[in-house]
């Protein structure tokens, strides 16, 4: 076996152990920015180290090991107290300490791993800052990459990250062992803030561009999610929606970049593959007889999934299962959603009673005026479509948005 | 005579791999095949473990992911194609039935070739 492996494989090593090194290394020593210090150097003898000796049998334990050891130098030199002896002398000694095998249990990386992510949740912060907190702490992207996602400069990311992390320093960071009750909290908490990822890269029509590339950073933290609490539908549940929803990237906008709405779609252009994962996870969930939102949109998505063509669309399956997610989570946007499934099962008639209601709640929302002014044209109502397609012009996020309206306008 | 060369590796790395990575890997695996073109019998490369779901034969208990005990040793494994998770382990209890103990993992199947190394490659766009 060759003793030098080759400077990718270690990154990608790095990389890898991550999210748990740096969880680790917060529940020792509390403290988020002498975590992110000890995982650098860390990772800087590691580059040093593994070429020469060959990579330790787990890179994860290392790392910590050397970390935490390279962190407690640190800090005792600033109090003037004497060296700990070098890496590797520490490393070996490691497996005869109790306290430290029992540290690196599996167990314990677990709860560490939530732990770091939902630090990144908390409440005090805003979406966006919890999005970029978690990419740059928990996944490691360079801040670069992360402010280029936002579209925003480096060194305005930069701050917006100092000021997140100074707000939840103050916090407090709760490093007990969670109860089940407590555990499954965080996990739902966690959960919703990888899904906020994941639409952050959604609504980008570049496949190539760093905010799209944050689709594929929140279908990775689902995975380390699931690796740790596989037997959660919820999860699981997430992680087919995601994949069933970028299965659909190089088909979702044309080459100016307006979005393509999914019955126009080239189906060929999806990725089989991710759509394959996807249904065998829909599977998965549901032997546990416990739906949830997640699990009800992905099996909504797996049904436009598994259509060949628009017209193979098992409406009826669609909207039962937004009458379920309407149960779930109430909402009008959910019953504007059911109300398309209607209109293809029972007409444009029956669509527009059940969206009748929404006229209020959804007055200053695009789709809702969109989808009315399409029920109305259908039904040769033309002057209260072209009053609704009106409004939606009015009211659209996008030029790209406007530009589809105007086209049904045109088509009166 | 027949062997299988069972692929282990960490899934915290590979999950980490880049596309390009990846398509790199791939692409040395293929001149690999091809020089092992008559050796290659059918190829398989599986779904993220987390796709996995083990049925344990003593008490038909279904499991969320792999099986991750070490006591038990790899003895063998089937190749089905099923309509969905339910038809296999169906399939899997009957065998239970014919052989009880141990377990059985149902992973499924990302890239299956069953010509070998000649089809060994991914054509998803």
């Amino acid at each position: 076996m060759t003793r030098t492996p080759d400077p990718s494989w270690i990154e990608a090593r790095l990389t890898g152990a991550r999210p748990q090194v740096v969880a680790a290394l917060l529940r020792y020593f509390r403290d988020l920015d002498l975590a992110e210090e000890a995982f650098q150097e860390a990772c800087l003898r590691a580059l040093k180290n593994w070429p020469e000796k060959g990579p330790p049998r787990d890179a994860a334990a290392w790392l910590i090991m050397v970390g935490r050891n390279a962190a407690l130098d640190y800090v005792r030199r600033q109090r003037r107290l004497t060296q700990l002896p070098p890496d590797d002398a520490a490393f070996e000694g490691a497996a005869d300490q109790p306290d430290m095998a029992e540290r690196l249990d599996a167990a314990d990386y677990r709860d560490d791993i939530l732990r770091l992510l939902f630090v990144c949740c908390h409440p005090d912060l805003p979406g966006t800052q919890q999005i970029a907190l978690a990419l740059r702490i928990v996944s490691g992207l360079p801040v670069s990459r992360i402010a280029a996602a936002f579209l925003i400069k480096e060194k305005a990311m930069e701050q917006r990250i100092t000021r997140a992390k100074a707000r939840i320093a103050n916090a407090d960071i709760p490093f007990d062992t969670p109860g089940p009750a407590e555990r499954a909290e965080r996990l739902a908490t966690v959960t919703a803030m990888v899904y906020l990822v994941f639409n952050e890269g959604y609504t980008d029509a570049n496949p190539a561009s760093e905010r799209a590339s944050l689709c594929d950073e929140a279908i990775r933290l689902a995975r380390l999610l699931l690796r740790m609490f596989p037997a959660e539908p919820e999860l699981i549940g997430l992680l087919a929606l995601m994949l069933i929803q970028h299965s659909r990237q190089n088909a979702r906008f044309d080459k100016d970049g307006a979005p393509i709405l999914l019955e126009d779609q080239d189906r060929k252009q999806w990725s089989r593959r991710m759509i394959a994962e996807a249904l065998v996870m829909i599977d998965k969930a549901m032997l546990h007889h416990r739906p949830g939102p997640y699990q009800i949109q992905a099996a909504i998505a797996a049904i436009h999934a598994r259509a060949s063509r628009p017209e193979d669309t098992d409406w009826a399956e669609v909207e039962a299962l937004y009458r379920a997610l309407e149960h779930h989570v109430p909402s009008p946007v959910i019953t504007l959603n059911r109300a398309v499934a209607v209109s293809k099962l029972h007409g444009a008639q029956a669509a527009l009673d059940v969206i009748e209601p929404l006229a209020a709640p959804l007055d200053g929302y695009f789709y809702f005026h969109g989808v009315r002014g399409t029920f109305l044209r259908d039904l040769a109502r033309n002057d209260e479509a072209s009053d609704a397609f009106g409004r939606a012009i009015a009211l659209a996020n996008t030029p790209a948005e406007a530009g589809h309206i105007r086209q049904l306008l045109d088509g009166l | 005579m027949l062997y299988a060369i069972l692929c282990y590796h960490d899934e915290n790395v590979t999950s980490n791999w880049s596309a390009e990575h990846d398509a790199a890997v791939i692409a040395r695996l293929k001149k690999v095949h091809g020089k092992w073109a008559d050796q290659f019998k059918p190829i398989a490369r599986l779904m993220p473990s987390s796709s996995a779901t083990t049925l344990r034969k003593s008490d038909g208990m279904v499991l969320d992911g792999p099986y991750a005990e070490t006591k038990e040793q790899l003895l063998g494994f089937y190749i089905v194609d099923i309509r969905d998770l339910d038809q296999g382990l169906q399939i899997a209890r009957d065998l239970t039935e014919a052989n009880p103990g141990g377990v059985y993992e149902l992973r499924p199947i990302m890239g299956y070739y069953p010509d070998g190394a000649a089809a060994a490659h991914d054509t998803d766009p």
